[in-house]
């Protein structure tokens, strides 16, 4: 099947006619810079003068030690400004936005990565901004919602719905549908409605290319593996994009939560209880009830923490050209600890679920072989979060004596 | 079907009124009561709008309902249940309202026929636009159901074209950007828009998203077929009680 917006069954554009002129516009916008050889050249110089791209790919050797298989090398995506692989999508979508001359941009945020994101991005082009989070991400990130304010972006607590990312997103297609003349909706992740899924997935084809580049220039071979965290999907088909012509094997890594048979997860590809379904926009695998009423989701990183998954991975899934696992919660946590001890790395805890599941293969392949870890995010600003996934008491109570700091 | 009702139901009044609730908000009694209530009151045809968890098109207003009633554990099975007895007891056309979703997980041709086998004539999808509508409109067309599309200010004169080709029933002009349940101006601007509708269509045009009071539905006469009223009925719900919507709902066409 190759209708626009289509990837096999999934994908497509199920609108609300308010927004459909609104998609047209944007697709073709998308379209023309694609076609046009000096917008990546534009992308690329200020990615590589505001970003810290290329990134650099990283030899893990203790961990490669340590496991006593494959050799590890790790993406480092967290080395972008901003610190996660957000920044590359948003300073692309920001280009486009001063090619369609729109003056404001609108976002949802999970765990408000994409939202400092964005509202840096919006810094930087002069754009007003505001960003819609669901009111119980509001509490869980509240680093993050200082930050976005700091940066001068309006945080709109969304208090429908589960109060999370989906029910942001609902939000910010909401204020489009209001606000079309002068806004961009800068999406994410390689989800929703086309053209976005295909959009998010081109502008982060840069991490691919240059890993492609990196990995055969210092290990001299292609990768056996390549492992990514899957929560909307857009730093899994970004490194995925460079070695999709390759006989190399790609694994996407959702969230397990507390386990898969516990219902408390983001297991959309790689638990048997995804269905297929149209919400938001688009086809394909959610996590629902048998009235396609969609499931609450858990995971202990708030970016992996999201009903649906891109349609383009849904594909990937369906024809068995990526394969999905999932880590849980423990083992998150647990990779996270290796990997900052062993290595000096501190993952993003979405990153630290591709590490779990790399570290639960790497003993198992050849001293010859070769795997690839996008380290889609830094870790070290999530400090309120992986202290208490951590669990530590020292940090416990510094925060219960800041606490009553503040009440003297 | 729709369309010959509406057509006749028009040379008796200048304008028709479509109500619309949510099923099961705030619970299927009260639900059934207030179809009652509208239909006594003189509405012409209802949208009985079926909860999704994710309703993109809705404004605040109808989104917490709907939410509301799914925390209190509402089901596509009951809802199904409820627009037959709906139907069967008031002689006026029931719409569905709802997305597509609903329809896809049941099987989209399963639902159209319990649909139909319900009472149901037409209905109201926001989100299956027309390129997307291969599989709802073979059901829509197997069951003799009319899909009600939906023209927008931002519609092209061409795009209204080809949502037209698909229509049945009548045409659902949303009366501005935005969501249901934000306020409306009435004015003037809107003659420019309408006849860009009626040029694209013969069939009879509804008006939504905002009309609220007497005055609104007094502007819309002699300018569409058929006004309709979402989030100000439940409004009047939430703030007097069930009662007192009759009332509103009658007030609209003094
Ligand atoms: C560091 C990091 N990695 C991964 C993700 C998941 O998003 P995606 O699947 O689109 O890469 C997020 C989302 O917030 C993130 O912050």
């Amino acid at each position: 099947m190759n209708r626009p917006g289509y990837h096999g069954r999934f994908g497509g554009a199920f609108l609300p006619e308010i927004l459909v002129a609104t998609f047209d516009q944007l697709g073709q916008a998308f379209a023309q810079a694609k076609a046009d050889p000096s917008f990546w050249q534009e992308y690329t110089e200020l990615m590589s003068t505001y970003s810290c791209r290329p990134t650099p790919l990283t030899p893990a050797d203790n961990l490669s030690r340590h496991f006593g298989g494959a050799r590890i090398f790790v993406k480092r995506e967290d080395l972008n400004h901003t610190g996660a692989h957000k920044a590359n999508n948003v300073m692309a979508q920001g280009l486009l936005v001063r090619r369609m001359g729109k003056t404001r941009v609108i976002a949802e945020t999970g765990a408000g990565q994409h939202g400092v994101a964005t509202a840096t991005m919006a810094a930087r082009f002069g754009f007003s901004c505001t960003v819609y989070m669901g009111e119980e991400d509001v509490e869980r990130q509240r680093p993050n919602v200082f930050w976005m304010q700091q940066l001068g972006a309006e945080v709109v607590p969304v208090r429908d719905g589960s109060r999370t990312l989906k029910d942001a997103i609902n939000e910010a297609l909401r204020d489009w549908a209001r606000n079309m003349d002068d806004t961009h909706y800068v999406l994410g992740t390689a989800s929703g409605p086309h053209p976005y899924p295909e959009m998010v997935a081109y502008f982060q084809s840069i991490i691919g290319l240059e890993a492609r580049k990196q990995i055969l220039a210092q290990a001299g071979k292609l990768p056996k593996r390549v492992y990514a965290c899957v929560g909307g999907g857009s730093n899994a088909m970004g490194i995925f994009s460079g070695f999709m012509d390759d006989d190399v094997e790609l694994v996407g890594v959702e969230a397990g939560g507390k386990g898969l048979g516990t219902g408390m997860h983001a297991a959309r590809l790689a638990s048997d209880q995804g269905s297929v379904g149209v919400a938001q926009g688009y086809k394909t695998y959610f996590l629902q009830d048998d009235d396609g009423q969609m499931r609450d989701t858990h995971s202990v990183a708030a970016g992996l923490d999201y009903v649906g998954v891109s349609p383009i991975l849904a594909h990937l899934h369906e024809t068995g050209r990526a394969r999905f696992e999932s880590a849980t919660d423990a083992e998150v946590v647990e990779a996270l600890r290796l990997t900052m001890r062993m290595e000096g790395l501190i993952p993003a805890l979405e990153s630290a679920h591709a590490f779990a599941q790399a570290f639960k293969e790497a003993p198992k392949l050849g001293s010859d072989d070769v795997i690839v870890i996008n380290q889609s995010g830094r870790g070290d600003k999530d400090i309120f979060t992986v202290a208490d996934a951590i669990g530590d008491p020292d940090w416990e109570r510094f925060i219960i004596k800041k606490a009553e700091a503040y009440h003297a | 079907m729709l369309e010959s009702y509406i057509r006749s139901r028009r040379q008796e009044k200048d304008i028709l009124l479509m109500t619309h609730i949510v099923l099961g908000y705030p619970d299927f009694e009260t639900s059934l009561a207030l179809v009652e209530t509208m239909v006594q009151a003189g509405v012409d045809l209802m949208e009985l709008q079926i909860p999704f968890s994710e309703p993109i098109a809705d404004g605040p207003v109808i989104a917490r309902a709907c939410q509301k009633a799914l925390e209190r554990g509402v089901t596509v099975r009951r809802c199904l249940e409820a627009a037959h007895e709906a139907a069967a007891n008031n002689d006026i056309p029931f719409l569905f309202m709802s997305y597509f979703n609903i329809l896809f997980k049941y099987g989209t041709d399963a639902f159209v026929q319990r649909a139909r086998e319900a009472g149901i004539k037409g209905a109201i999808v926001p989100d299956v636009p027309p390129e997307e509508g291969d599989e709802y409109l073979t059901a829509m067309t197997a069951h003799g159901l009319d899909p009600i599309f939906i023209f927008a200010p931002t519609s092209t004169d061409d795009r209204m074209k080809i949502v037209a080709r698909h229509a049945r029933g009548f045409v659902y002009c949303v009366a501005r950007k935005g969501v249901t349940g934000e306020k409306t101006e009435f004015s003037r601007d809107l003659d420019g828009y309408l006849a860009r509708c009626r040029r694209a269509t013969e069939l009879p045009l509804a008006l939504g998203f905002g009309v609220s009071s007497p005055e609104d539905v007094d502007a819309l006469r002699g300018r569409v077929d058929i006004a309709v009223v979402g989030s100000q009925a439940i409004r009047v719900l939430e703030d007097k009680g069930a009662a007192a919507v009759g009332e509103f709902i009658a007030g609209l066409r003094k």
